[in-house]
């Protein structure tokens, strides 16, 4: 098997991720495909990695994960506070940014 | 080329990893999204595993499954676990335009990704020489320090960000346990503790209502749950004469006078003794807004 | 002591700095600052005069080069002072006359609440009339040809609170643009024509030719005329004149320092500083000698007509200075002579002027002069001093006018032909008209009996007494000045001999003799005074003016000046105006606001895409990156 294999995979989970933003209304669920999405790219890294024989494609996958990390705690607080004032989830009911 | 070891663990885990990605899509309940999440970063970590990242392995599997994951189904938990999606869309073409746009996109990508001639593969054996966390480590700490160290700042920044987000400001001093007494007292609620559950000895299930002294039921005596859904176990009419004998029998004995006894009851009167919770409760906290 | 020559000009520029932006902490102080930072400035003058005194003709131009200002390649514009001995007389006199005028003012402008910045204003003045005359190129002489300018506007407006005086600013200092639009072109012109603004390279100096005698007659000549527009501007001479007479609506020390004694001159010294080319353009000399002949007689007849008394005076400086720009056009016979004029009509016209100052400080601020009479008995001091300038001006035999107007008057006969006689005549009537004009101010306001009116708003009669000793002495230092500057001057041709080597020398032939136009003078002298005395001396005056003839209509009306301009000018320019306004609000801004509505409309309607959903934003978002990742990949397979 060649391990190109990996990034068709990673491509077709990143896919689902972006799809998954644009169909689910959700927050919760929405915030869910965008780690979805860096954990794609994050396979992307690690096979280049593997492929170029040097370890700084894990590096960059390792600091990804640590900024998803801080973004997925902010985004959650986000989501509460909204929760708390609007009594919804839904990214459709904070549509307040238009004339 | 790999082994074909791992070939077919490759083609198990993909299954996985798409299934749980299209699940995590498709599910209605946000929490059957988040496990369907959780299965597909596992499957991923193996694949880290597999191809020589061990530390981003594990780390998948701790930071990614185990706390990020969970943080998402505790928050799940926190807005509301059985809210669902309705399947209903309400902006004009947007499910077909993602669809569309989300094929041609991963089309492109496959495309993109095999027209690359990625043929050769260097391996890590040599980059894992030492380990791979200890490879990762001599770079952490002298290529990329200065990243590291940005990332520390982040993570404190995004926590802080995070505590003044979700902060909510007391208006006012909470109330002491004494004032909630005493509004207790001015509201006339019931003041001791509620009558107990069960008839004596023989009963002692918690859907049984206590009796008062006049061999009515005290609906009280039963939690409120119980009573709302009309779960009260209805206590036998056999039961409550022999209960009225036996009191009769200890008056004979010890010669009360008429006036001392229990009067002999009818059919059971329900409901008396419930104090009528719901118009003084209510009041007090619109009272409350009055003073705000 | 070439490093004394920038603190001349720093000393009242600080002055001013520290009056403008001190803040109420000097109002009290402020009179007394700005009196010390002029007296300093006239002290370094002084030893600058004296360290000159000290050396021969040809060695006393000093130069100092102060920093370089705009350094270009091929565009060297310098802040360097040149004091020679034409500067010199022009900062003796500025820093002088403005000391004794500020001490003046400090009496005068007692009780005004803005009197700090007015000093503040009057040692701006004074710096950048010390920077004009010091200049020793053309381009910083423009500095502070329009420092003055603005001084000027600043000071005529300073009772701001009366719409008269906000519109005799603007007044002044809109024709004063026209003049100074003369003097930019014909910088301009100057630069490329000579590549340079310094003095030295366009004018020559002894012994080594400049640009100018290398040039041809006819640039010589339009740079000429440009000059004599620059100086007409600012010297109030026909046909800018309008502007001052105006300008009396400022404080009267500022019509005594800015508008009678230095800035008004300042045309003067630009046209003899620039003589090296009118010497050599010839039509434009004509020009200078015709515009001085018609407005010295212009001045004279306003002079004649006006009730006001400083607006007599007014006319009476307009008459006086066109006898300078006459002496200046006539050439090097007539350079040290105006200049001389320029510096005795310095004395006693200031003198005139705060002597006037201080009558109408008397009578409770009234300028009709057919509202004095017979103020010789209460205000003796000023009686004095303003009699000495009076003999001063009329030139009696004597004083300091006779000698200076007397040399003018036979350098115009000396211009030789048709020319020098009319030019000779002009002057002579001019000596008359002037006696009688001046002679009327006099009895009007000194002689005869008293026609003082109530104040129209108390009813109190004025009560005239003498002004304070902070006016009087400067008043008496100038009747001084007036008795004897013209004498000291003359004897021994001191006067001429000192500014030999700036302007040159040269020997007219008069058809007449020296002593025929000296008793020509006086006898006209005499006959105009006589004339005003039978007109205003025997018989009692009317309060009211009487009719008079359409001479002496037109001539209150200042020779109906206003109602050319007016006619020629401004109804043509506000016409043109209109139309323009027109056009902009129905053409242009017609487009303009249609083009606005157009893109308007579209904006709104493309506004709807905004719809506030995040959903739709991500959608825009992800349908980019594909177009991008489509793009890359097909420009990557081509």
């Amino acid at each position: 098997m060649n391990p190109v294999n990996y990034l068709y995979l990673a491509a077709l989970l990143f896919t689902i991720g972006a799809s998954g933003v644009l169909i689910r209304r959700n927050a919760i669920v929405l915030f869910m495909c965008v780690e979805l999405m860096l954990n794609a790219s994050n396979l992307a890294l690690v096979t280049f990695s593997r492929m170029h024989g040097n370890l700084d494609g894990q590096i960059i996958a390792f600091f990804t994960m640590v900024v998803a990390a801080a973004e997925v705690v902010v985004g959650l607080a986000i989501i509460v506070s909204i929760f708390r004032t609007r009594h919804s989830a839904s990214v459709d009911d904070s549509n307040l940014m238009k004339l | 080329m790999t082994s074909s070891g791992e070939a077919v663990q490759f083609w198990i885990l993909a299954v996985i990893a798409v299934g749980g990605a299209l699940g995590m899509l498709l599910m209605r309940k946000a929490v059957h999204s988040a496990l369907c999440l959780a299965a597909t970063m596992l499957a991923l970590a193996v694949c880290y595993l597999a191809q020589g990242a061990v530390f981003l392995g594990v780390v998948q599997i701790v930071v990614y499954t185990g706390a990020i994951m969970m943080l998402f189904l505790f928050v799940v938990m926190l807005v509301g676990v059985t809210t669902a999606d309705s399947l209903k869309e309400q902006l004009k073409g947007q499910r077909i335009a993602a669809v569309f746009c989300g094929l041609g996109f991963g089309v492109l990508l496959i495309a993109g990704i095999a027209n690359a001639r990625l043929s050769h593969f260097t391996g890590l054996a040599e980059a894992n020489a030492e380990g791979n966390a200890q490879g990762l480590a001599r770079l952490i700490f002298t290529k990329y320090v200065w990243a590291f160290e940005l990332t520390g700042a982040l993570l404190i920044t995004a926590a802080i960000g995070a505590m003044v987000l979700t902060h909510r400001e007391h208006v006012k001093t909470p109330r002491t346990q004494r004032e909630l007494a005493a509004q207790r007292v001015k509201d006339n609620i019931q003041l001791p503790p509620l009558p107990a559950p069960g008839v004596y000895a023989r009963h002692n299930a918690v859907d049984v209502p206590g009796l008062l002294p006049d061999g009515t039921v005290a609906e009280d005596s039963v939690m409120a749950t119980l009573r709302e859904r009309g779960q009260i176990r209805d206590v036998s009419p056999q039961m409550i004469r022999r209960m009225a004998e036996l009191e009769s029998t200890t008056a004979d004995w010890l010669g009360r006078p008429p006036s001392a006894r229990p009067p002999v009851t009818g059919p059971r009167k329900a409901l008396e003794t419930v104090p009528k919770k719901a118009a003084p409760r209510q009041a007090a906290p619109k009272q409350e807004e009055d003073e705000a | 002591m070439n490093s004394l020559i920038p603190l001349l000009v720093a000393a009242p520029l600080a002055g001013a700095a520290l009056l403008l932006l001190g803040g109420r902490r000097l109002d009290r102080s402020g009179p007394w600052l700005g009196t010390l930072a002029a007296a300093l400035s006239f002290a370094f003058g002084l030893a600058l005069f004296l360290d000159m005194l000290g050396r021969s003709g040809e060695e006393r131009a000093l130069h100092q080069r102060l920093f370089s200002w705009i350094p270009v390649n091929g565009f060297q514009a310098d802040v360097s002072f040149q004091l020679d001995q034409l500067s010199i007389v022009f900062v003796l006199l500025i820093t002088g006359v403005g000391t004794l005028i500020h001490l003046y003012s400090v009496g005068y402008m007692a009780h005004d609440e803005r009197r700090r910045r007015f000093f503040g204003y009057l040692n701006l003045f004074l710096a950048a009339m010390l920077l004009l005359v010091l200049a020793d190129n053309y381009l910083l002489l423009y500095v502070g040809w329009e420092g003055v300018g603005l001084a000027s506007y600043l000071l005529i407006g300073f009772w701001q609170h009366k719409p008269s005086a906000a519109t005799a600013a603007k007044k002044a200092f809109i024709v004063n643009r026209v003049g100074d639009m003369g003097l930019s072109i014909a910088i301009m012109l100057m630069f490329t024509e000579f590549g340079s603004f310094a003095f030295g390279p366009i004018l020559g100096s002894e012994g080594t030719a400049g640009g100018a005698q290398q040039a041809g007659e006819g640039k010589l000549t339009a740079i000429g005329l440009l000059l004599l527009l620059a100086a007409c501007g600012k010297s109030a001479q026909v046909p800018l004149q309008s502007w001052l007479g105006d300008a009396m609506e400022g404080p009267t020390p500022v019509s005594a320092l800015i508008h009678a004694a230095t800035m008004v001159t300042a045309g003067v010294y630009l046209i003899t500083r620039s003589g090296a080319i009118f010497n050599l353009a010839p039509d434009a000399q004509t020009a200078v000698v015709a515009v001085g002949a018609v407005t010295l007689l212009f001045g004279a007849i306003v002079g004649c007509a006006k009730d006001d008394i400083k607006k007599a005076l007014a006319g009476s400086t307009m008459s006086q200075i066109g006898y300078m720009v006459l002496a200046a056009g006539l050439g090097p016979i007539g350079y040290a002579f105006a200049i001389m004029h320029l510096v005795t009509h310095g004395f006693f016209k200031a003198g005139l002027f705060l002597g006037a100052g201080s009558v109408m400080h008397g009578m409770d601020d009234e300028v009709n002069m057919r509202h004095y009479g017979a103020l010789r008995k209460y205000m003796p001091v000023t009686f004095v001093t303003f009699g000495l300038g009076y003999l001063a001006i009329i030139g009696f035999p004597g004083l300091s006018g006779f000698f200076s107007k007397d040399k003018i008057i036979e350098a115009a006969f000396a211009r030789g032909g048709t020319e020098g006689w009319i030019l000779g005549l002009c002057a002579l009537t001019g000596a008359a008209v002037t006696a009688f004009y001046m002679t009327r101010v006099m009895l009007l306001t000194f002689f005869g009996e008293k026609r003082w009116q109530p104040d129209p708003e108390t009813g109190e009669e004025p009560h005239p007494h003498e002004s304070p000793s902070t006016m009087t002495v400067p008043m008496i230092v100038l009747a001084i000045g007036s008795v004897f500057a013209g004498g000291l001057f003359t004897l021994n041709s001191s006067f001429l001999k000192w500014l030999e080597p700036v302007t040159g020398h040269a020997e007219g032939n008069s058809p007449l003799q020296p002593l025929t136009v000296t008793l020509l003078t006086t006898v006209c002298m005499l006959a105009g005074v006589g004339l005003a005395y039978l007109m205003y001396g025997r018989s009692p005056v009317p309060v009211t003016p009487p009719v008079g003839s359409p001479l002496t209509r037109a001539a209150r009306r200042d020779l109906l000046q206003d109602d050319f301009n007016h006619a020629v000018l401004v109804r043509p320019g506000s016409g043109l105006t209109a139309s323009l306004v027109y056009l902009d609000s129905k053409g242009l801004d017609g487009f303009v606001n249609g083009l606005a509505a157009t893109i308007g409309g579209i904006s709104g309607r493309l506004r709807r895409i905004q719809t506030g959903f995040a959903r739709s934003y991500a959608l825009s978002m992800f349908g980019g990156a594909l177009l991008l990742a489509a793009t890359t990949l097909l420009m990557r397979s081509v």
